[in-house]
């Protein structure tokens, strides 16, 4: 059970509130009734009954899935608090049906040791919307040159599995190796950011027909696909876990099916905007659509929804990355890449993969929820929603249909790619552990 | 509600009067210049060195002015396409230079080529010819050479065709059913912008096209 | 019209009646000793210069005062723009100003785009990053028609580093929208990658397209914006892809020579070709700038605003 409820209540035995959410569907299904309480569905039936002081959530028409578990965040504190800080990301977060986020460590300092993990962890409880799980870098100041101290961080109160460069690429062939090797003693995962830097000099988008007419600096995919070639590779050599970040490419899919295929512990990440948009949108010169890796072809996003539906990537990932709005409001090379992606994720996702028909409910739970968890490390998210599981939940309305209004983002910033999109799906509430962090659409902090 | 004013005949007749006038007033129209307005101005100069030659056997020179780049009314209507400048042969100056356009009506034309025909030389004199005088004139100024004076009402088109531009000679009045304008009229005034292209003249009494391709819109892509 | 910021915003039409403005302009203006048209008057044009470039920065002044425009010129050095404040800062205190058009030139594909964003009037691009000229390829195209009479079906060769030139990405756009054949030639190194969706035929042998070529464009080879290993030595380099005395042998008899400046004399063309009087047109290419450029800000600032 994670405990995050930053109001310590679970802690010195405050009672906490009892729910019951009425007429829900769980992945879709029937609809049934869940009683949460003491932070785990207590009870899962029909026409439950309430017990004295329980307050009730009429969820009719609303579909339940775990609470969604992100495993590529950018929370940007210490450094960036005026692009975001853990708690606005954590809003957003919760906003967007996340129980947990892994709150990358590019932050400014780099959150290479257990002081910095241990500042975020902590700025996480504080703020009590989600679980928020530090990342920790893999190499000193992510310069790629020495390790960083993996083993305090794991041993922190952060308790970091996860330990990502991810901004920058560990390119040194020598140095991955050792990372992938060093985690195993604490079960930890490298997740890499696939780019070999020699290739992406200046890069400005994907390299192709469209960087060629706007006379954009390409970004290769094979960039990206021969450091996953060599990571899977060493992978399989060494026998250690490798996570790869936001995948982009056909020939990444490609790549990762076959390493699946050797047995080697691979796992992959793919971000909403990877799944629903074009290199094309590049045309605008608007840098909103700047990002790394670099929005890429209709073949590239057909061959990454296979891939997710085939379980050769395992997790939608948001890579959610906040930026301030002069680092967004200029010309295309001067900008900054990233984009916003926690409060739309869900949304984005199932216009890409449920609408589509390649994933029902299970299977998109699967992939927000599950499998982020499972490679985390997080034992108690991503749970079924089932008796006995911790009642970390998002509640949604699967027919409502929205539109993005940057203005009303819980975000700080401001840089999400869908504005004035209609998108389907909305979050109408989510638990954490049994405390709503958000209600009729509402965060609760 | 179209009327005709003049026939084919009833031009060749008007051009050969003012062809005889313009002797007449020149003492033999020695070292002088006919310079047309574009568009249909330009034929007529034409048309009028013609006849000045089967008259008296004097060759004048004939040269064209395009006004648009000196008119004051430019931003009033979408961008116009320029016509043909050609300086007579020997030029502008110490000559006569006699402008000669279809129409006369608020006089702004006339002023605009003034103005770009200071910018050619320096004339002895100038002197104007129009095929039909309106009336409501904007400013001072008048012709020396009138086809015929046609008064109108301010919503009324006069409208002068010419085999060269528009297959036929004709002088017509329209009364166009006209949406309140600004200030009055404005030579050369059309109504919107219709395809570009010789020829296709609007109904106004410029009759010049715009030419400038209509939809000259500028949608970035989105 | 109300910007101009890609070559391949222009219609067949709009190409042409730009030329045909451009040439009426010329001869309203040949001969006369005040250069001088009223038509702007009362307009203001700002040129925004963040890269250094005497030519087209005097070029565009010239038009806009030849036909009586109120230009005022900001150029990178010296100004806030060098101390670092954005393009959009810049372009809210143009407006402050009441700009009618902002000609500009930025070493960003796209900041144009961006500027036409923030500002009310007409922006013109000058030049932005690696992406287009396209009042460079309007010049380039009056150019070739003034001296050839045409433009359909006139077989153009480009050579040089297409990667990085804006000026080869809008005269591809332009000379196949006017119908006429466009061959790249280049090292391997120096093509776009999706340079085949481009209307033109690529070659990296430039001997064998020199006889069927009726103009040959040199493009300046980009020390400045090259990395490494694009080519490996300038030696090299010119051997290959040189427009030397030799190479114009094997043109037809009236091809022309161009380049749009400023030139590497002995990299990309030698001196005795860019001199060459009968075939290059680098000369007349300045002064035709001028009449082109007072056509499009005419065409932009000579009607009702938009």
């Amino acid at each position: 059970m994670s405990g995050a409820s930053g109001r310590g209540r679970t802690d010195d035995g405050v009672e906490m509130a009892i729910w019951l959410v009425e007429g829900v569907r769980p992945y879709g299904g029937r609809p049934v009734d869940l009683l949460l309480r003491d932070g785990v569905v207590a009870e899962v039936g029909r026409g439950l009954s309430a017990p004295s002081g329980a307050h009730r959530l009429d969820a009719g028409g609303l579909v339940a899935l775990p609470g969604l578990v992100d495993l590529h965040t950018h929370l940007r504190e210490p450094g960036r608090e005026d692009a975001e800080t853990v708690e606005t990301g954590s809003r957003a977060a919760a906003l967007g049906g996340y129980t947990a986020v892994h709150a990358m460590a590019n932050t400014e300092p780099v959150a290479d040791t257990a002081g910095v993990v241990e500042q975020v962890w902590r700025l996480g409880r504080e703020a009590g919307l989600v679980d928020v799980r530090p990342v920790g870098a893999v190499t000193v100041g992510l310069a790629g040159v020495r390790l960083a101290e993996l083993g305090a961080m794991a041993d922190s109160a952060a308790r970091v599995r996860v330990f990502s460069d991810d901004g920058h690429c560990v390119s040194d062939p020598a140095l991955m190796r050792r990372a992938l090797e060093y985690v195993k003693a604490f079960d930890g995962v490298v997740a890499q950011h696939a780019e070999e830097p020699r290739l992406t000099e200046g890069a400005q988008m994907n390299e192709g027909v469209v960087a060629a007419r706007l006379g954009l600096t390409g970004w290769p995919a094979a960039a990206e696909e021969a450091v996953i070639a060599r990571d899977v590779l060493l992978a399989g050599h060494v026998g250690s876990r490798l996570h790869v970040c936001h995948v982009s490419t056909a020939g990444s899919v490609e790549i990762l099916r076959w390493a699946k295929a050797k047995g080697f512990r691979v796992t992959a990440e793919v971000t909403p905007h990877h799944l629903l948009l074009t290199d094309e949108l590049a045309a605008t010169y608007d840098p909103v659509y700047k990002v790394n890796p670099p929005l890429r072809t209709a073949e590239d996003v057909a061959a990454l929804r296979a891939g997710l539906a085939d379980g050769t990537i395992d997790a939608i990932a948001t890579d959610h990355a906040p930026h301030a709005l002069e680092d967004k409001q200029s010309e295309w090379a001067a900008a900054r890449p990233g984009m916003l992606g926690l409060e739309t994720a869900l949304s984005v996702a199932v216009r890409a993969m449920v609408e589509t028909g390649l994933l029902d409910w299970r299977g998109l739970a699967e992939r927000m929820a599950a499998a982020p968890a499972r490679i985390g490390g997080l034992a108690g998210h991503g749970r079924a929603v089932a008796e006995g599981e911790p009642a970390s939940l998002v509640l949604l309305d699967p027919d409502a249909r929205w539109s993005v209004d940057p203005a009303a983002s819980a975000s700080r910033s401001r840089n999400t790619p869908y504005a004035g999109r209609e998108l389907p799906a909305r979050v109408v509430a989510t638990f954490l552990a049994g405390e709503p962090t958000v209600l009729d659409g509402k965060a609760c902090l | 509600m179209q009327r005709a004013l003049f026939d084919a005949a009833d031009v060749a007749r008007v051009v050969d009067r003012i062809a005889h006038q313009l002797l007449e007033k020149t003492g033999g129209a020695r070292d002088t210049a006919l310079l047309g307005i574009p568009t249909r101005g330009a034929p007529l100069a034409r048309r009028l060195a013609a006849r000045i030659k089967a008259f008296e056997g004097v060759d004048v020179p004939v040269g064209t002015l395009d006004v648009t780049l000196h008119r004051d009314d430019l931003r009033l209507r979408a961008v116009r396409a320029l016509a043909e400048t050609e300086e007579p042969p020997g030029g502008v100056d110490d000559r006569l230079v006699v402008l000669v356009d279809d129409v006369l009506y608020s006089g702004r034309t006339v002023r605009a080529a003034l103005d770009a025909l200071r910018d050619l030389g320096r004339p002895r004199a100038v002197q104007l010819a129009v095929l039909v005088d309106r009336g409501h004139r904007e400013l001072p100024i008048r012709a020396d050479y009138v086809g015929k004076n046609v008064p109108t009402s301010r919503d009324e088109t006069v409208r002068v065709l010419l085999s060269e531009v528009d297959g036929r000679d004709a002088v017509l009045l329209e009364q166009a059913p006209t949406p309140a304008r600004g200030a009055g009229p404005r030579a050369g005034e059309q109504p919107a912008a219709g395809p570009p292209g010789p020829g296709s003249g609007g109904t106004g009494d410029r009759g010049r096209p715009d030419g400038v391709p209509a939809g000259l819109r500028t949608e970035r892509r989105p | 019209m109300k910007h101009l910021l890609s070559a391949g915003d222009l219609s067949r039409e709009e190409a042409l009646s730009v030329l045909d403005t451009a040439e009426r302009m010329e001869s309203a203006l040949a001969g006369r000793e005040v250069k001088k048209l009223p038509t702007l008057r009362g307009r203001t044009v700002v040129n925004l210069f963040f890269e250094d470039s005497t030519r087209t920065r005097t070029s565009f002044e010239l038009a806009a005062k030849r036909l009586s425009a109120d230009v005022v010129t900001f150029s990178a050095k010296g100004s806030s723009v060098s101390k670092g404040e954005s393009l959009k800062d810049t372009a809210l205190t143009l407006e402050a100003m009441g700009s009618d058009a902002v000609v500009v030139r930025h070493s960003c594909s796209g900041a144009p785009h961006r500027l036409a964003g923030w500002v009310r009037g007409s922006v013109v691009n000058a030049g932005d990053g690696t992406h287009e000229h396209p009042t460079q390829a309007l010049l380039d195209a009056y150019t070739m028609r003034r001296r050839l009479s045409r433009l359909e079906g006139l077989r153009v060769t480009i050579v040089g580093d297409v990667l990085h030139s804006r000026v080869a990405r809008s005269n591809v756009l332009l000379l196949s929208t006017l119908g006429a054949d466009v061959t790249l030639v280049a090292p391997p190194t120096l093509l776009p990658v999706g340079v085949e969706a481009w209307p033109a035929a690529v070659s990296y042998d430039l001997d064998a397209s020199l006889p069927k070529a009726d103009v040959v464009m040199t493009l300046r080879v980009q020390r400045e914006r090259m990395g490494e290993s694009y080519f490996p030595s300038a030696r090299e380099y010119s051997r290959r892809y040189g427009l030397d005395r030799a190479r114009v042998a094997l043109l037809p008899d009236d091809a022309i020579v161009m380049h749009p400046g400023p030139m590497n004399r002995g990299m990309e063309i030698a001196a005795e070709v860019a001199d060459d009087p009968r075939r290059s047109t680098v000369v007349e290419q300045v002064s035709n700038g001028v009449s082109v450029r007072m056509a499009v800000l005419y065409l932009l600032l000579g009607g009702r605003s938009e």
